[in-house]
């Protein structure tokens, strides 16, 4: 297992599954500015004890710019409002339309933060090998990690080949036209390979008995306490709680 | 003891088998080395005798089948023949699960298949580790390691399974020198513990250091089988498309010349 260096690291990966799934939820569920705020700085509060707030921050702005621009756009000129701000040829940017595209934005970013914080403190291989030890079956297990741990090897595979095909006078340097131009000899090279790859590793996995039916007794458990279990429990029922008034359009104080 | 009787095998979708009428014999802790010109069927035999064609590639034996002491194969699932007759492939790359994050987790991985307690895996992991003399690379990332060691650490992801046969094909063909002289020191070091070999493989010197017996594959039939020195020695193996072993071809270089060959005290 790697090194856990921070609470937040320790803490089982369920836990910060449920924190991140909830944290997601919640900011979209409960809508306004005040809820999907908490999220932002619970969340940043959390990444700063792991030791990633700069990091996350800079994903999620990342992630969320380009969406965000979008709304922008859309939701300033044609929300319709009593108060329009300015006019832009046929468009109205209209305060509502402002309002409306500040709370998607803080929400997007309440769900990036959420998600981006489990993806950069969890480690994959625990959170699947946890869900396996919770009854989760070895195959979907297997399948799972074996996905997240065949990215790294694409990418190195991938670079191989285009520093080959370069070295055979592939141009994929330059205009958008040359790199597009240079990604053909690219891709047919690493999906066969990798396809003539998986027919070989499950022969291998297949003399490793991995088509066994049944449980497997694992070698690591991940640390899980009564805390981390209530604390997964009154999230989830703080969750429902939430969408349930939302649904039933009550009053929720101090949420909008 | 594998034994294969009268073995033909054709795969899904050929017309005509590949395999013909193979009879083999592999005694507990015997090392066989199986040689033969390119496409001879080496490794479509390789995969026959470890049960791997037909129960997982498909096709049809055409006649015989697998017996490992005594008990016919046909049908058994794969998982319970893993324990009885593990497989080695060229690549080591391609054979690693992919999903473990050091070493050891990856020679646990078959024992954690079979289901076998925790205590129990742990024993077979170290000891896997220790017979092959790669103890020092537990922890390290099965991405970060040489050919040489990635294909140690796949024969000891096989051994920890146990199984008392071990299939061999082609196990040092993509590696260097070092490499080489690595795995064969430790397949003899495998034989020594009884395990039973067979290997298919093009670098004759490694079959000549290894085998009691060497068997010859030509057009999906066994063409020739008997002791190590004699079928490596054979005069007309060249012409036959393998190469003989450098110090038969040393020898007879020099015999033309009147000096003889000595093999020192290493």
């Amino acid at each position: 297992m790697p090194p856990t260096p921070t609470a937040y690291h320790r803490l089982n990966p369920l836990t910060k599954a449920v924190l991140a799934t909830v944290g997601s939820i919640g900011a979209f569920v409960v809508g306004g500015y005040v809820g999907p705020i908490v999220v932002i700085i619970s969340m940043l509060a959390l990444a700063s004890r792991a030791g990633v707030a700069r990091q996350l921050l800079r994903a999620s702005v990342l992630l969320s710019l380009p969406i965000g621009i979008s709304v922008v756009l859309v939701s300033v000129f044609t929300r319709p409002g009593a108060t329009v701000l300015f006019t832009v040829g046929p468009f109205d940017a209209t305060v509502e339309g402002v309002d409306f595209a500040a709370q998607t934005i803080v929400r997007l970013l309440a769900i990036s933060l959420s998600i981006g914080l489990f993806i950069l403190a969890t480690d994959a291989r625990a959170f699947v090998l946890d869900l396996e030890r919770r009854g989760v079956p070895p195959r979907f297990a297997f399948v799972a990690l074996a996905t997240i741990e065949a990215v790294p090897t694409l990418v190195e595979r991938a670079g191989t080949i285009s520093e080959s095909q370069r070295a055979r006078g592939l141009d994929a340097e330059g205009n958008l036209r040359a790199r597009l131009a240079g990604l053909l000899p690219l891709v047919g090279p690493a999906v066969i390979t990798s396809l003539t790859e998986v027919e070989e590793r499950s022969l291998a996995l297949e003399s490793r008995a991995f088509s066994r039916p049944g449980r497997r007794h694992l070698l690591w458990s991940m640390p899980d306490s009564d805390g981390e279990r209530a604390i997964r429990w009154l999230l989830v029922l703080a969750l429902i709680a939430v969408a349930v008034a939302r649904v039933a359009d009550m009053q929720v104080p101090g949420l909008d | 003891m594998l034994r294969l009787v009268d073995v033909g095998y054709r795969y899904a979708g050929y017309a005509r088998p590949v395999l013909h009428d193979v009879s083999l014999e592999l005694a507990n802790g015997e090392i066989v080395g199986l040689i033969g010109p390119n496409d001879a069927g080496k490794s479509t035999l390789c995969l026959v005798a470890s049960g791997l064609a037909p129960g997982s590639i498909g096709g049809e034996l055409t006649g015989g089948g697998l017996e490992i002491d005594g008990d016919p194969m046909a049908g058994r699932p794969l998982y319970e023949l893993a324990s009885r007759v593990g497989i080695c492939f060229q690549n080591p790359a391609t054979q690693l699960s992919g999903v473990a994050g050091s070493v050891f987790e990856e020679v646990a991985l078959g024992p954690m298949n079979l289901g076998l307690p925790a205590g129990e895996t742990v024993e077979r992991t170290k000891a896997a580790l220790s017979t092959l003399g790669i103890e020092q690379l537990a922890e390290r990332s099965p991405r970060r390691l040489s050919g040489g060691q990635g294909q140690l650490v796949v024969l000891a992801a096989l051994l920890a399974m146990r199984p008392p046969h071990l299939v061999l094909d082609e196990p040092t063909a993509q590696l260097d020198p070092e490499g080489t002289r690595l795995v064969g020191e430790a397949l003899r070091r495998l034989a020594a513990s009884g395990t039973a070999l067979l290997i298919a493989e093009h670098k004759t010197d490694l079959l000549a250091e290894l085998c009691d017996r060497v068997v010859m594959i030509d057009g999906g039939r066994l063409v020739d089988s008997g002791p190590a020195a004699a079928i490596l020695g054979d005069p007309g193996l060249a012409d036959r498309g393998v190469e003989p072993p450098t110090r038969v071809q040393l020898e007879r270089a020099l015999a033309g010349t009147g000096l003889e060959a000595r093999m020192l005290p290493p």
